[in-house]
């Protein structure tokens, strides 16, 4: 198995919501292994339980594999439960160029549960002085915040 | 009973509970009265139609007939459904919505915090992942419940009437019968009345906190009508438009 290769077709598939993330960058591609028919088997795990990206990640994972003549089966895992932490640091940088502020925390530290976030960057001209606006935003993995000194929205990926 | 009968029917019942709440919440979509809500509630409808498909899908395999999660949701008739009532009221006012979420989620969250230390490898792991989808939930429908409590007089009445009228549909939520039994002896499921105690205190602090009230006790409804699949009036529509299409067009594909 050419791993370099697979690894760089299986970069070319992004979120299709969030395109500037990789499937590895969002932590969703699991695990990669040959079976002994020789057919690679993808592991990926779903961001939210109701993400409505995955059937589209699926086809657009076994499409670029199959293009470079690879057969690919793809099995789809919710043990360990997807977390941000397993967003690359290429990922959150992409994401904040992208005007999407980061996961401003990790999960082990559990101030995310009490609402009371750190510091919470304005993804366009990177003031701290933010609110949350909502709890929800235009995806499952978002919420949304306004900047107070720009005054523009933004999306926040949420620490889960 | 045996004790993959009873993971069965446990299943059902939480994929029922997932999939009409989900259903409810999202008949919301478009008609909130703020942009925010609106994607709120359609946020928490989707995280519970995933949550439905994997707990029907794990019991359409335990089930082994060869049916999907598709099955289970468009094909079976009122009296299979094993939901609580409380999921199936009428979404109401805005308020009403808010009331029967908080009160669901709170249940929701402890339940699922207890199957995170679940014998059974499914749960366990459907837990872990979905807890962190319901601890937002949680904190949403908490933050409208103080804010439209201690609110105007006019929100503080439409809450309270909410209350009034959802309160007496709690009492289902803890009811247990013998699969339970059979799966807490496994280690599989807590026991609900120890669920129960952990619920009414934290629903009484916030409801406290929105400067509410719990009503009379006495109205407190624990039937056993889920245990029989007796339903409220409401069941029926929400099937009917939410089955009306692939009973229809069994074959339709998008």
């Amino acid at each position: 198995m050419d791993e370099k290769k697979i690894y760089e077709i299986l970069e070319s598939v992004k979120d299709p919501e969030i395109p500037v993330l990789s499937i590895a960058d969002l932590g969703i591609l699991r695990n990669v292994e040959i079976s002994e028919e020789g057919k690679l088997i993808v592991t990926i795990t779903p961001t939210y339980s109701g993400c409505p990206a995955m059937d589209t990640i699926e086809k657009d994972i076994l499409k670029a594999l199959n293009s470079e003549g690879y057969d690919a089966e793809i099995k789809t895992s919710i043990s360990p439960a997807w977390t941000t932490d397993w967003l690359t640091k290429k990922g959150r940088k992409n994401l904040e160029e992208y005007g999407i502020a980061p996961p401003a925390e990790s999960t082990t530290d559990k101030s995310f549960l009490t609402g009371s976030h750190k510091e919470l960057r304005c993804p366009q001209c990177k003031s701290t002085d933010t609110e949350m606006i909502s709890h929800f935003g235009s995806t499952a993995c978002k919420a949304l915040y306004k900047c107070k000194d720009c005054l523009e929205p933004f999306d926040y990926f949420k620490c889960i | 009973m045996t004790e993959e009968k009873a993971l069965y029917n446990y299943l059902i019942r939480l994929g029922d509970n997932a999939l009409i709440l989900g259903q409810r919440l999202g008949e919301w979509c478009g008609h909130a009265h703020q942009l925010e809500s609106d994607i709120a509630l359609t946020n928490v409808a989707l995280d519970q139609i995933g949550q439905a498909r994997l707990l029907l899908s794990e019991a359409a395999n335990l089930q082994g007939e060869g049916k999907s999660e598709d099955h289970l949701a468009f094909h079976r008739d009122e009296q299979d459904f094993r939901n609580n009532l409380l999921v199936e009221m009428e979404n109401g006012d805005f308020g009403q919505t808010i009331t029967r979420q908080f009160l669901f989620d709170v249940y929701q969250y402890h339940l699922l915090k207890a199957f995170c230390k679940s014998e059974n490898d499914f749960l366990k792991a459907f837990a872990e992942k979905s807890i962190k989808e319901v601890t937002y939930h949680r904190s949403l429908s908490r933050d409208w419940m103080v804010r439209l409590g201690d609110g105007t007089e006019n929100s503080h009445q439409k809450m309270q009437d909410a209350i009034n009228l959802l309160w007496q549909y709690t009492g289902e939520l803890f009811e247990m019968d013998e699969s339970d039994e059979v799966l807490m002896e496994a280690g599989i499921v807590p026991d609900l009345s120890e669920i129960k105690s952990i619920w009414d205190k934290e629903v009484k602090t916030v409801i406290d906190e929105a400067t509410l009230a719990i009503p009379d006790t006495r109205g407190f409804m624990a039937t056993g009508a889920r245990k029989k699949g007796e339903h409220t009036e409401y069941m029926g529509y929400i099937l009917s438009e939410m089955q009306y299409l692939p009973r229809s067009m069994p074959d339709a594909k998008w």
